[in-house]
């Protein structure tokens, strides 16, 4: 049993027709509805329940004061490497790209985390590009071992891999993974990663469940919006964030909706997801999964961002740069631009304002 | 009479028990200390951050307050024993509340688990207060382990659902010979002191108190109903009062005849 079950079931399932048969009545109902099945998340996710996006936040911002109360927890990403060779039409890193390549030292990694250390962040997410050849999991492991000196919580956002490897990253202190599908549409999904191992759609599929199975504590899903149609490729990250789930009730589920920006490799998005959109998704997770935790970069930009902490988001990143090295010096070239470049202290501040609570450690070193 | 309960070696007069997660701003945790007079407030050990000097959640909480550590996050009872021993040698004390939970949908604990783990804290000379499913079977095995308390969910964390297993809570504190504490879904005072009324020792809220508009004020509601509560059961109220005389005695009426 995998995932791919539920992908083969919905593949031609024609979302239209759905939501052409949604009714008001309909909306409503699963707005008020304590557990919702996936009919009712996916009628949340219709263009008619658009028109019901304010009821929908009231309720969302209910059900994330009630579980989560008011507090965000905050997490800073390191970027390792910008080695990859995968050919993803829309990444920065893209193996075609002319950048400057670089991979941090185990000494370099040590004084970007003495930097990063400075701001007081305890949550580290460390990411590379797909180059095993370069960035092994024996490199990682040792990037783990250092970052676990300075801080509470070291997670990761690699290339897929095996459950053995996962393991032994999960024994080297890495707590939480990262792993975005980019698009659960296979077709699409051939179109866009057109050479290296990331081609392999059914491998990426799998691995959030692997890393379930070798011990992960926090697990991160989404798609990245832009790629393929956007209620669809929601409706599929609600259901594969539902399917682990249930499967492994011990894991602490996260979701996170990426979406384009244009400045990317130049690539223009198939299916522009707005802000509208963006608000309607994440209120329509909330109410399908009240418990799952939805994180928020700093691909948004401040003002967005500080509206969605309003509604429903529980995770958020502060103070993060995306260019290798970029902490302690001025690193090389970044994956995506940064919308929001406000300091750790800014944050903290705005989310005082706010009434809300900021977490920077949410963590022990037994888990 | 002092109304006086004792866990461990510590005695206590307030039977609102508190928490310290979900709160808009730690600066309201002394403040609804205050207000609510709780003496004995639980803390995660993962959001305690040692090294955050001032801001250190610790430094929130008076002297005079117990300090309860809970074992959040812990999804077996190694990694709680690990918990708790961390918290002792960081200087918490000696309490702790188990709390092990590997369902991350509703949040529901593990007794088997937590009972291990009770065992093992219990013989490493920590006053152990398990946080459980209400469950008749478990009673007898977690008094043998030494378990100082018990603390039986009303209903989900979080979930300000009041006492749904009210049934099975009622059992708990008739049968067991321990402090029965309700912990998770009392979210209203009305709760508090139904649950105060039914017998329990204390209650434990925390996401009503720390969530609401006025978590000051709310923790001074809470407080109260605890009061009423405890006064209404230690006053021995009667229950439900039938309406007395009965026009004819159909059962008991030969009874007379037989003068």
């Amino acid at each position: 049993m995998s995932f791919y079950d539920t992908i083969k079931e919905f593949k031609d399932f024609d979302y239209d027709a759905f939501f052409r048969r949604v009714s008001d009545d309909q909306v409503k109902s699963a707005i008020a509805k304590d557990r919702l099945n996936i009919k009712d998340f996916l009628t949340l996710l219709s263009p008619r329940a658009a028109d019901f996006i304010e009821p929908m936040a009231q309720k969302a911002r209910k059900l994330t004061k009630q579980y989560f109360g008011n507090v965000i927890g905050l997490y800073i990403p390191i970027y390792l490497s910008n080695y990859c060779t995968n050919e993803c039409i829309y990444c920065g890193f893209n193996c075609k790209n002319k950048i400057n390549r670089r991979k941090l030292s185990l000494e370099e990694i040590e004084i970007e985390a003495k930097a990063i250390k400075k701001t007081g962040m305890q949550h580290i997410l460390f990411l590379t590009g797909e180059a095993p050849g370069y960035t092994t999991p024996e490199y990682m492991g040792e990037a783990a071992k250092i970052l676990e000196k300075y801080f509470a919580s070291v997670s990761m956002e690699v290339y897929p891999m095996d459950v053995d490897d996962y393991k032994f990253l999960r024994s080297k202190g890495v707590d939480g993974l990262t792993v975005y599908q980019e698009t659960y549409n296979e077709d699409t999904y051939k179109k866009v990663h057109l050479s290296g191992r990331k081609a392999n759609y059914l491998y990426r599929l799998d691995s959030p469940e692997r890393g379930c199975m070798a011990g992960f504590r926090y697990v991160n899903i989404g798609p990245l919006y832009g790629l393929a149609e956007k209620r669809s490729e929601a409706f599929l990250a609600g259901l594969h964030a539902d399917y682990l789930d249930r499967k492994y009730p011990d894991v602490e589920l996260n979701i996170s909706l990426p979406r384009i920006n244009e400045a990317e490799g130049g690539y223009k998005p198939a299916s522009i997801m707005t802000d509208e959109d963006y608000v309607q998704f994440i209120t329509a997770y909330r109410l399908f999964m009240p418990r799952v935790g939805i994180n928020l970069s700093t691909r948004e930009t401040p003002e967005f961002r500080d509206h969605l902490l309003d509604i429903c988001v529980t995770r958020f990143s502060a103070g993060s740069r995306t260019d290798v090295g970029g902490y302690a010096e001025e690193g090389s070239t970044a994956q995506f631009e940064i919308s929001d470049a406000r300091t750790v202290p800014e944050i903290v501040h705005m989310l005082e304002k706010k009434g809300l609570q900021p977490v920077f450690k949410d963590w022990e070193q037994p888990f | 009479m002092k109304d006086v309960f004792k866990i461990g070696n510590k005695e206590f007069t307030n039977r609102l028990f508190t928490g310290t997660g979900k709160f808009a701003s730690k600066k309201f945790i002394p403040l609804m200390l205050e207000a609510s007079g709780s003496e004995m407030i639980t803390v995660a050990l993962r959001r305690v951050d040692f090294s955050a000097g001032d801001e250190n959640i610790l430094s929130y909480i008076p002297k005079n307050v117990v300090l309860l550590p809970n074992t959040s996050g812990a999804r077996n009872s190694a990694e709680a024993v690990r918990i708790a021993n961390i918290a002792r040698e960081a200087g918490c004390g000696d309490f702790i509340k188990i709390e092990v939970i590997n369902d991350s949908r509703y949040l529901m604990p593990d007794n088997m688990e937590t009972l291990k783990a009770t065992e093992i804290l219990v013989k490493d000379g920590f006053t152990v207060l398990p946080y459980v499913m209400p469950d008749v079977s478990f009673i007898k095995r977690f008094e043998d382990a030494g378990a100082a308390a018990i603390m039986p969910l009303g209903s989900a964390i979080g979930s300000n659902r009041g006492i749904r297993t009210k049934e099975i809570i009622s059992m708990l504190i008739e049968l067991s010979r321990l402090p029965i504490i309700v912990d998770a879904g009392i979210g209203r005072p009305s709760q508090a002191a139904e649950a105060m009324e039914m017998g329990a020792a204390a209650v434990l809220v925390n996401t009503a108190i720390s969530s609401a508009e006025d978590p000051v004020t709310a923790g001074k509601a809470f407080s109260l109903a605890v009061q009423a509560g405890r006064m209404a059961y230690l006053a021995d109220m009667r229950g439900e009062i039938t309406s007395g005389a009965v026009a004819s005695s159909p059962l008991t009426g030969f009874l007379g005849e037989r003068k």
